[in-house]
């Protein structure tokens, strides 16, 4: 099991020797993590990470999962659609369902801990059963909430203004509410299986199965196949370079098998490729870590052209790497990229064939983008970051004003 | 002997629900948005990329610059000398008389696309008390070699700007010392032109100068 003490070597003695000051002023309280479910998706990944170094730190952390069935689980479906900015409608019976759901939980929970922490819409209406006035509670959005469906985020609304405060990824998914919203930004993992350091050896061998030559430049997006990733749009930035680059291009991501639209995209995708040998498209199974982490590794120049994005977690993965990244500007990934500083931020399909071309043909330009890049994801974005940002969010509850001396 | 405890900061990010898409919308907010928001928009930067120099500038100059793509006014925005100011009150005043000058003389008023508007934001500040102790030069100097930079960050830019004591915090401390030429040579230190790494080095240097008086 990992310990937070492994994180020394990446952070340094002295963040993790600040980590503890904080943790010590939670000591003896209790914390409860409140979500929907224990595996899968992101917010279950980083809670089975980051509960075991809370605990280790010294603050009492538990993780409790509602329970619902497959007709609860379709309405927080569509309420998540909603929140995205599809406008699904709840009916007053979904509506009734969704509390009734919360209750039952609620009923079987034990939620006297000190902090209640409650991630996504999901778990939300628990709210109504804070009975012990001197629990804090918190609810934590993890998903974009730029533009929601109005109707659905009224609903949510209700339920959210009744906590102490908010929790958002990007300062534009803030809403209006009448409690304290706070930004806390997602974070990856240096010490997973996704971004630990790999031996060359194992970047070779994952590039050799694949056939992709590392001795010519390759450029690469990793992400699922889906629209608001730009597939096209990617293989369409490569062509207008590819004359001028002997270079290859990779779009490598999970399959969306559970999605409708999913063979359309692939069919739109490989007729946009053309059969050329150089675009080289990897379906990748769940278990692919690894082989993320080495296509990431052995890349030239990593792209993210996102359409639209929640927060952008490729992006700190690639930037940890040291690598050079041209990002569109959505989303959370203006946070990660301060352009010419960090990586490239542009907003077009030229825009961003122009800086493939420079990065490849600046390889110094690039190797600065890319030190810069993982510097500021290791200064902001890692899981350490995360757990100092939740401490200390539990902790502002216990005081008011803009400066505390603790 | 006055003892120097070496306290750290942590900032929590508030979000504040006011946005800006062009120029007359940011010097509104800049107007009306609490203090602990100039200061978060003027340092932010700093703090996040403490390890650039020159880091990237404040965060109206960058939107302008990158989002409004108003390179002039950008750069104006930019020019404004941090370290020259005293109060939050003042740095306010400034931002908003440039802004101003440029709005009665533009002719033109560039919104920012859907999306890439100015969030306007803030900070609460918790300040904890670190186990690291100095009563001599020589301690402090071991001291500065093992805090964080947030430590360092907090008694050099937060106690002069923030905290308003108009001078840091360790010229303070080198006054009541007696190591006046110390605490002038403190006290001249640009923060703003270095990496905290390298203000990190730079003051110890300093220090190691003094430290055999």
């Amino acid at each position: 099991m990992i310990q937070i003490e492994d994180y020394a070597s990446i952070v340094g003695k002295s963040y993790l020797e600040e980590m503890q000051l904080l943790a010590q002023k939670l000591a003896r309280k209790t914390v409860q993590n409140i979500n929907s479910t224990a595996v899968g998706g992101g917010v279950a990944e980083i809670l089975t990470r980051m509960v075991p170094l809370l605990n280790q730190l010294g603050v009492q952390t538990r993780w409790d999962v509602i329970k619902g069935d497959e007709k609860f689980f379709v309405i927080t479906k569509n309420i998540h659609n909603a929140l995205h900015g599809l406008p699904v409608d709840l009916s007053a019976d979904d509506m009734a369902y969704f509390r009734e759901i919360n209750n039952n939980n609620a009923l079987q929970m034990d939620l006297s801990s000190d902090f209640v922490f409650v991630h996504d819409p999901q778990p939300v209406a628990l709210i109504e059963h804070r009975k012990n006035l001197k629990s804090h509670w918190v609810w934590r959005g993890h998903v974009d909430f730029s533009q929601p469906y109005m109707p659905v985020w009224n609903f949510l609304a209700d339920y959210v203004n009744k906590y102490e405060t908010a929790v958002f990824s990007a300062p534009s998914f803030a809403r209006d509410l009448s409690i304290r919203q706070v930004l806390i930004a997602p974070s990856i993992d240096p010490l997973s299986d996704k971004n630990r350091d790999l031996p060359e050896e194992t970047i070779d061998s994952v590039f050799q199965r694949f056939g992709i030559d590392r001795s010519r430049p390759v450029i690469t997006q990793i992400s699922r196949f889906d629209y608001l990733k730009d597939p096209v749009g990617v293989i369409k930035a490569y062509k207008k370079v590819r004359k001028y680059l002997n270079a290859q291009l990779v779009l490598a991501g999970g399959g969306a098998t559970d999605d409708p639209e999913g063979p359309k995209i692939m069919e739109e995708v490989k007729k946009e490729a053309d059969g050329d040998k150089n675009i080289f498209v990897l379906f990748l199974p769940p278990a692919s870590d690894i082989e993320i982490n080495a296509l990431q590794r052995g890349s030239t120049v990593i792209l993210q052209k996102s359409l639209k994005e929640g927060f952008g977690l490729t992006v700190s993965e690639a930037l940890w790497k040291s690598k050079p990244v041209i990002a569109s500007a959505v989303g959370g990934i203006p946070l990660q990229i301060a352009h010419k500083y960090s990586g490239i931020l542009t907003h077009t399909i030229d825009g961003t064939a122009y800086w493939i071309k420079q990065l490849v043909n600046e390889p110094e330009y690039a190797r600065s983008l890319g030190k810069n890049g993982r510097e500021h994801i290791k200064n902001n974005f890692l899981i350490t970051r995360h757990i100092k940002d939740y401490l200390l969010v539990f902790i502002s509850l216990l005081h008011d004003g803009d400066l505390v001396y603790l | 002997m006055p003892q120097f405890l070496f306290k750290t900061k942590f900032d929590l990010t508030v979000l504040l629900g006011r946005k800006a898409k062009n120029a007359a919308q940011l010097i509104e907010g800049i107007k009306v948005v609490p203090g602990s928001s100039i200061y978060f928009h003027t340092h932010k930067f700093l703090q996040q990329h403490h390890y650039l120099s020159p880091e990237p500038p404040n965060d109206f100059a960058y939107w302008v610059a990158n989002v409004l793509n108003e390179q002039a006014l950008g750069e104006e925005l930019s020019s404004v000398d941090i370290i020259q100011f005293n109060t939050i009150s003042d740095l306010r005043q400034k931002f908003i008389a440039v802004l101003g000058d440029y709005l009665q003389t533009s002719r033109r008023t560039v919104d920012a696309p859907p999306g890439e508007e100015f969030y306007f934001m803030g900070s609460r500040t918790f300040v904890v008390e670190t186990p690291h102790t100095a009563k001599t030069l020589k301690e402090f100097r071991s001291c500065l070699e093992s805090v964080s930079v947030h430590s360092l960050y907090y008694h050099i830019f937060d106690a002069r700007l923030r905290l308003e004591r108009e001078q840091n915090d360790f010229s303070e401390w080198f006054r009541k010392l007696g190591k006046e030429k110390l605490a002038e040579q403190m006290l001249n230190l640009d923060p703003y032109t270095h990496t905290l790494e390298g203000l990190r080095k730079r003051i110890i240097q300093l220090v190691k100068v003094h430290d055999s008086d």
